[in-house]
């Protein structure tokens, strides 16, 4: 198969910080010598050079589709990035340190492009709802389970909770407190991926911020 | 430069994110548009003759630019060399924006600053940040750091 190996070089030598990047062993294959080589993660390519000031590759693994574990070997530290399917390769790899290996594991674990697109949709989805002030759209299937599992509390009365504490009783001003108002979007259109946000979706967001705002000022107008 | 080939074979049976058969013309001089199955896989955009099972080869998407070439083509090219381009050609204006649009989305990097507005965004609004439940709030390529002003 053909693959853009030139940009992939240069992809794995830029400028930008590295997600992870270090000394490893590599197991030439099943009864072969360990190589010391020098590892780069980058998004969900894992490369090797020959040593840390080498300009090109030697190798890189694509990280989709892999598991990672730790494995008995004669090597310590070692661990494995396993993949599925008949005659599938596994990487036995091994760090200098307790504190390295755990540190890889971790890293190449959750390298993977599909991870982190898993993520993304769970916070866009989050971002939506916080934006509209309703309640947490259910939990897919398919979604990470969270450690320790949050749920905004519903809407009250059509009005949006802002503060975690349960609001003491129903009225349009949710809470003890007054809401922090939503932040002011910059002036100058960020670069965010929320730009495509539709007018209508913008005008209802606007909407609300000053609907809450106005409320406010009647409220402090009615007091003596 | 050594790669996990059968990975990456495997990778472009997946599902796609997006899929069809286009023109493609590759970045040497004097190439010929040929029909191609193309296929949208993560970050990498396999293209395969349109009869075969293995794909002819594959594009890793990272700071790549996709072009608007013609009404109905664009071209993606790379950073380390924004001459050498390789050629699609689409069957409407449309088909072309929809093309385009998924493989801007389609890199590393672009999912990774997105993550981070949404991060940023959402602890700005509700004072939490929504990547401790995931334990990766401490990782460093989540970081605001991480965005390019």
């Amino acid at each position: 198969m053909k693959l853009n190996e030139r940009s992939l070089a240069f992809y794995a030598t830029c400028d930008t910080p590295a997600d992870n990047a270090g000394f490893l062993y590599k197991k030439g294959g099943r009864h072969a010598a360990y190589h010391r080589r020098w590892f780069v993660l980058r998004g969900n390519m894992l490369f090797y050079f020959e040593d840390a000031a080498s300009r090109e590759p030697v190798g890189v693994i694509i990280l989709e589709g892999c598991t990672v574990e730790l494995v008995e070997a004669a090597e310590e530290f070692a661990f494995a990035v396993r993949f599925a399917g008949a005659r599938a390769r596994t990487y036995v790899l091994a760090a200098e340190s307790q504190a390295a290996m755990e540190g890889w594991v971790k890293a190449l674990s959750r390298a993977s492009f599909d991870y982190l697109r898993l993520v993304v949709r769970e916070l866009g989805h989050r971002l939506a709802a916080v934006r509209a002030g309703g309640p947490l759209p259910p939990r897919r299937p398919h979604t990470l389970p969270p450690r320790r599992p949050r749920a905004l509390p519903p809407k009250e009365n059509g009005c949006a909770v802002w503060s975690s504490e349960t609001p003491a009783a129903p009225s349009p001003r949710p809470g003890p407190e007054p809401p922090p108002l939503p932040p002011r979007r910059r002036a100058s259109a960020s670069n965010g991926p929320l730009d495509s946000a539709s007018f209508a979706q913008l005008h209802e967001w606007y909407g609300q911020e000053v609907r809450a705002l106005r409320g406010q000022w009647l409220r402090s107008q009615a007091q003596p | 430069m050594r790669y996990n080939e059968k990975e990456l074979q495997a990778l472009s049976r997946q599902p796609a994110e997006k899929a069809a058969e286009l023109g493609m013309r590759g970045p040497k001089k004097g190439s010929v548009v040929k029909r191609r199955l193309v296929k949208l896989v993560v970050n990498f955009l396999f293209y395969f003759r349109t009869d075969e099972a293995e794909p002819v080869g594959a594009l890793l998407l990272e700071h790549c630019r996709v072009t608007q070439e013609e009404p109905s083509g664009f071209s993606i090219s790379f950073l380390e060399d924004p001459e050498r381009k390789y050629h699609f050609e689409c069957c409407s204006a449309e088909q072309c924006q929809e093309w385009m649009a998924a493989l801007r989305r389609a890199s590393y990097e672009f999912m990774r600053r997105s993550l981070i507005f949404y991060r940023n965004e959402i602890q700005k609004m509700t004072g939490k940040d929504p990547l401790e439940q995931f334990g990766i709030s401490e990782e460093a390529r989540f970081q605001l750091s991480g965005l390019k002003a």
